[in-house]
């Protein structure tokens, strides 16, 4: 806009400025419609000045200030909106668009207290072994290998493992030698930075790109992937470039084996393999030819004999070779042909990528398509599954013919295919529209306003998908900051978790029941079975069973009966007359909804205020102190605080 | 009938107040109760993961194959008088001995057994076979539904906009809602009936049942009038008193315990119409063993379970069908360790009134070497969408099967006739 006032500043007369100033009005005009922001901080009724350039129009300081909270971070603890006001809202959005450059040394603390997270996939394999192989090393049974296992723990009693020993006593999950210790500290530091991180947009990307590149914890090698996973692949990306955040996922392990492309190969690979061989074997002869040449085992001296390790191609090295050996004992052939069999293309990671993380199912592919992009992500694979996984390209297995994506010809050769098709897929219109309309889904509305994710995929586009332009871009929109959108979405489980305990400033011990919480509302973290991930729409988080554990959770929280977890609700009375039902019930208000609760839910929860249950009048004492517990509880779980 | 009339009672004056949206689906089970004799039929789904080995469960006694392939965890062939032995069914197949319990149901023609089943996805790992049975649409992962939820769409979809079913229709016996039960339409995971209620003072219940009632939100208000009313339901119905009737013992196990709350809650008739249930611990590598062993005890501690809810619900095992299934089956020969590795085919049980039992299902493909699959399994002649399509057109009425498993043509021609009716 500056820009504007100067070029009408310097627009008089002559006919060639004119048309030098028509020119410039011409381009200024596409650079207006070009570049998004420019457009957006133009609102029909300016902001005002504590909005900074934020396009605010609809929304009261607070409530800006709550939305802001709510939507860019995990709901706001005592004090926050106050320490907001102070610095400025835009101070704080332009912070939380650059997390490297808040101090978190706080939550870095907390998370020492888990030790896998630092570990490396080959380490967390040494430490906590896949109980069936290692039961199979020692030739024994599983059960007794995990009854082993319990008894190497360090103090007597309890089997900790047991979830009734650990709901009593949570901090015994240290004790935990078995993998299912991995999956548990990756949840509870995730509800740590949740609650705890100053980087609290970087929190809510993190969650929304693991679940966007979704990976589950639940199958096979996954468990001892998904820790590097998070840490390598996803967190140094969230508002990185959306190109670097692809390929890492694309060369993660835990992708790889997840989505089964580590066994793609070209089908063709093995009898190219044989022939490489048999002309070696040949040259190898011509040369070096003595027949009379016999090996250790008496046979004819074959230096190219070892053929490339099979079991790179038929799976999980272990089971294959047994299941090799088991067959062929009875059916040599049939071996042999399942061998065959086994090896080829796997389209799954290529189907996923084009409709999960790039275009989009509608984003206009074919079959074939799914089925080239296959082909160019042939030898993508990795090597020690079991002992220290690491993604590995195989140019023996990679298919080294032409394809042709979306109509486009690839022809590098080599991991330069898949990469080329990553570029392809980055730059497609589809993945612009597709992934502005999940994150606008995820931060503004279960329905985005058109407009909003036009300008958010546009910058997308321009900027070549780098994810903190399109963040920037949606909340310098008008439509983040409408009141349509306020309070409009559900929270998912994990957001009502960890903001029910932002909101009452808990001290948090141990979170592990905390994410047992998360898990029976409805969300076990790092448990999602489907590669679509978690929805981030309403309906999948409002049903009977979920609403009545977002009660009970409110209850427990509130009355201090989750272990791990102190609530202090002397200090948040602190200048409150703790014998005034309505001045509790005014604090709790003000606490978790900013004040913002609707008449009805108020005098509800004012009639209650009246039950002896409540009140713990005695008729002798008629000025004891109301059971707050009871108030906050119902303020935690009142329709208000479902929402953000 | 005390109880619907209290809650029908109760909801029209909810209705006269003006909220009509919510309380359809008690309307309709009290429609559905006032119709004598029209009860409404109901699916049990246990799923049994970790791949049960189907041929140490119903033996291929007739096949000296199995003997061969299996020299230390055989089941020896029927022999009177050996309780050591397989149970004869027709001459060909034999119960484990373990599965005693569930002799009389075969011989009373209300349980049947499906051979040879399983899902043409062949994948040998549990991950990717249940995800694909679950989904029941075996090589598509992306399937982001289950297939028994998308059964209670379609029926759903047919419902009048302000209408809605018993929260109560589908249940998981569970801490979390599996992926078969898994989609668009309400289902409710139940760890424990017992424990679904709101853990607070009746002030603070109370509170939250008002709150919920005039809540602004118009998605919040139906749920939470759904879920207080059906608190209310199993209230009345008092669970933690449940007493089975008929003698019946359940199990303790936790497959022994769920089984009972399932029979509680269609007793209690509210509405219920589908039952998922799963156990674990059929994933045997070490030391399976024969007549004795790991198999043995899941086995008995399933027949026990499924013979008790059998007894337990009585006459009203008409409306009923359980059906059971499972990832995959097991290699034939048994491996280096006394145990199994993941086969392909295996067995589903099938019990109900309305099953036309007594009889072993499916083409049964022979254990000779060029019979088995790839060398090694029972081969697949069954595809497990075809037993559960019959029981979704036959037993629940639903014949749009095209929605409940797409890609998948249901012909009523391939129907095993597992059915009477």
């Amino acid at each position: 806009m500056q820009r504007r006032s100067s070029v009408a500043g310097w627009l008089p007369w002559t006919s060639r400025r004119l048309r030098t100033a028509g020119l410039l009005l011409c381009w200024l005009g596409l650079l207006t419609l070009a570049v998004p922001s420019l457009r957006a901080q133009r609102p029909a009724v300016s902001a005002p000045a504590w909005a900074g350039r934020l396009p605010i129009t609809e929304l009261t300081e607070e409530e800006a200030i709550l939305h802001a909270l709510n939507r860019l971070g995990f709901g706001p603890r005592p004090g926050e909106v106050e320490r907001i006001r102070a610095m400025g809202l835009e101070t704080w959005i332009r912070a939380q668009l650059h997390p490297e450059q808040i101090h978190d040394a706080a939550v870095a603390r907390r998370l020492e207290r888990y030790p896998t997270l630092t570990m490396s996939s080959g380490q967390l394999l040494e430490e906590f072994p896949n109980p069936a192989l290692a039961a199979r090393r020692m030739g024994i049974s599983v059960e007794e290998y995990r009854r082993r296992m319990q008894e190497q723990r360090p103090s007597p009693g309890e089997v900790p493992a047991s979830l009734r020993a650990l709901a009593q006593d949570p901090a015994r999950y240290t004790e935990i030698r078995l993998p299912g210790r991995i999956t548990a500290e990756l949840a509870m530091a995730k509800l740590t930075r949740a609650i705890y991180s100053e980087r609290q947009l970087a929190e809510v990307l993190a969650d929304f790109w693991f679940n966007h590149f979704n990976v589950f914890a639940g199958k096979g090698a996954d468990r001892w992937l998904i820790t590097s996973y998070e840490r390598d692949a996803i967190r140094p990306h969230v508002l990185g470039k959306f190109r670097d955040l692809l390929g890492a996922t694309a060369e993660h392990p835990a992708m790889l084996f997840y989505l089964d492309n580590w066994l793609s190969i070209d089908p063709k690979a093995y009898e190219r393999l044989e022939q490489e061989l048999t002309r070696r074997r040949e040259l190898f002869q011509q040369r070096f030819g003595n027949a009379s040449r016999r090996d250790r085992f008496g046979e004819p001296f074959d230096p190219f004999f070892v053929l490339p390790r099979q079991s790179r191609m038929a799976g999980d090295p272990r089971r294959a070779d047994r299941q090799q050996q088991s067959a062929a004992a009875g059916n040599p052939q049939a071996a042999q042909q399942r061998l065959r069999q086994r090896r080829g293309l796997n389209e799954n990671y290529a189907r996923e990528l084009l409709e999960l993380h790039t275009l989009g199912v509608d984003g206009g592919y074919t079959q074939q398509d799914i089925l080239e992009v296959a082909r160019a992500f042939t030898g993508w694979t990795l090597r020690a599954l079991n002992r220290d996984p690491e993604f590995y390209f195989d140019a023996r297995l990679h298919d080294p013919g032409e394809k042709i994506v979306l109509g486009k010809k690839i022809h590098y050769g080599g991991k330069k295919d898949g990469e080329a098709v990553l570029d392809l897929l980055v730059r497609h219109p589809s993945t612009a529209r597709f992934i502005a309309t999940k994150l606008a889904r995820r931060f503004v509305s279960d329905t985005p306003p058109e407009s909003l994710v036009a300008r958010m995929a546009e910058t997308f586009q321009k900027t070549d998908g780098d994810i903190r332009a399109v963040v920037q871009s949606m909340v310098y929109s008008p439509e983040f900051w409408s009141r349509q959108v306020y309070r409009a979405k559900i929270k998912k489980p994990f957001e009502l978790v960890a903001s029910a305990v932002r909101a009452l400033g808990a001290e948090v011990e141990v979170p592990l029941l905390l994410v047992s919480w998360v898990e029976r509302i409805g969300e076990p973290l790092y448990q999602c079975q489907p590669p679509t991930g978690y929805s981030d729409r309403a309906e999948a988080w409002v049903n009977t069973g979920a609403l009545l554990h977002r009660l009970n959770f409110a209850i427990a929280l509130a009355a201090n009966r989750v272990r791990g977890v102190r609530v202090d609700l002397t200090g948040l009375l602190a200048r409150t007359d703790p014998r005034d039902p309505h001045a509790v019930l005014d604090r709790a208000v003000s606490q978790f909804l900013a004040g913002q609760i609707s008449p009805e839910t108020r005098t509800t929860i004012e009639r209650q205020l009246a039950d002896p249950q409540i009140r713990q009048a005695v008729l002798d004492d008629p000025a004891r102190e109301i059971n707050a517990a009871l108030v906050f509880g119902l303020v935690l779980g009142a329709p208000e605080f479902q929402r953000r | 009938m005390e109880l619907t009339r209290r809650v029908f009672l109760k909801s029209s004056g909810i209705a006269l107040l003006g909220f009509s949206a919510l309380p359809g689906f008690l309307t309709r089970a009290v429609a559905a109760s006032q119709q004598k004799g029209s009860r409404r039929k109901i699916l049990v789904v246990l799923f049994q993961r970790g791949a049960l080995d189907g041929l140490n469960a119903v033996i291929p006694y007739g096949e000296a194959n199995y003997y061969r392939l299996r020299p230390t965890i055989a089941i020896p062939r029927p022999q009177r008088g050996n309780r050591e032995a397989a149970l004869d069914l027709d001459g060909f197949f034999g119960l484990h001995p373990s599965l005693e319990p569930l002799l009389p149901l075969f011989s009373n023609q209300e349980l049947a057994i499906v051979h040879a089943v399983g899902s043409p996805a062949y994948t040998r790992s549990h991950f990717d076979a249940q995800d694909y049975m679950e989904s029941g649409t075996p090589g598509r992962k992306s399937t982001p539904d289950g297939w028994l939820n998308r059964h209670l769409q379609v029926s759903d979809a047919e419902l009048a906009e302000d209408r809605r079913e018993s929260p109560f229709r589908a249940v998981a016996l569970g801490p979390a809602l599996p992926r078969t039960l898994a989609g668009a339409a309400p289902a409710v995971a139940l760890a424990d009936v017992r424990q679904f209620q709101v853990l607070a003072p009746q002030a603070v219940v109370g509170g939250f049942e008002a709150m919920y009632a005039q809540a602004v939100d118009q998605a919040l208000r139906g749920v939470g009038q759904e879920m207080f009313e059906a608190m209310d339901i199993l209230r009345r119905n008092n669970p933690a008193r449940y007493q089975p009737e008929n003698g019946a013992e359940y199990p303790r196990s936790r497959f022994g315990q769920a089984l009972l709350q399932v029979a509680q809650l269609i007793k209690a008739d509210i509405g219920l119409e589908c039952a998922f249930l799963d156990s674990g611990g059929w994933d045997h590598h070490v030391n399976e063993g024969g007549v004795q062993g790991q198999l043995a005890n899941l086995l008995r501690d399933l027949a026990q379970g499924l013979a008790a809810f059998h007894r337990d619900l009585g006459e009203r095992m008409a409306d009923v069908v359980l059906v059971t299934m499972s990832e995959f089956g097991r290699t034939v020969h048994e491996n280096g360790n006394r145990g199994t590795d993941h086969g392909t085919a295996t067995c589903f049980f099938v019990l109900g009134g309305d099953v036309r039992g007594g009889k072993v299902y499916g083409k049964w493909p022979g254990l000779e070497r060029e019979q088995l699959f790839e060398g090694r399994d029972l081969a697949l002649t069954t595809d497990f969408r075809t037993v559960l399509s019959e029981l979704i057109a036959r037993h629940l009425g639903n014949t749009q099967l095209d929605a409940v498993f797409p890609g998948f043509t249901a012909d009523q021609k391939t129907f095993l006739g597992l059915l009477r009716s």
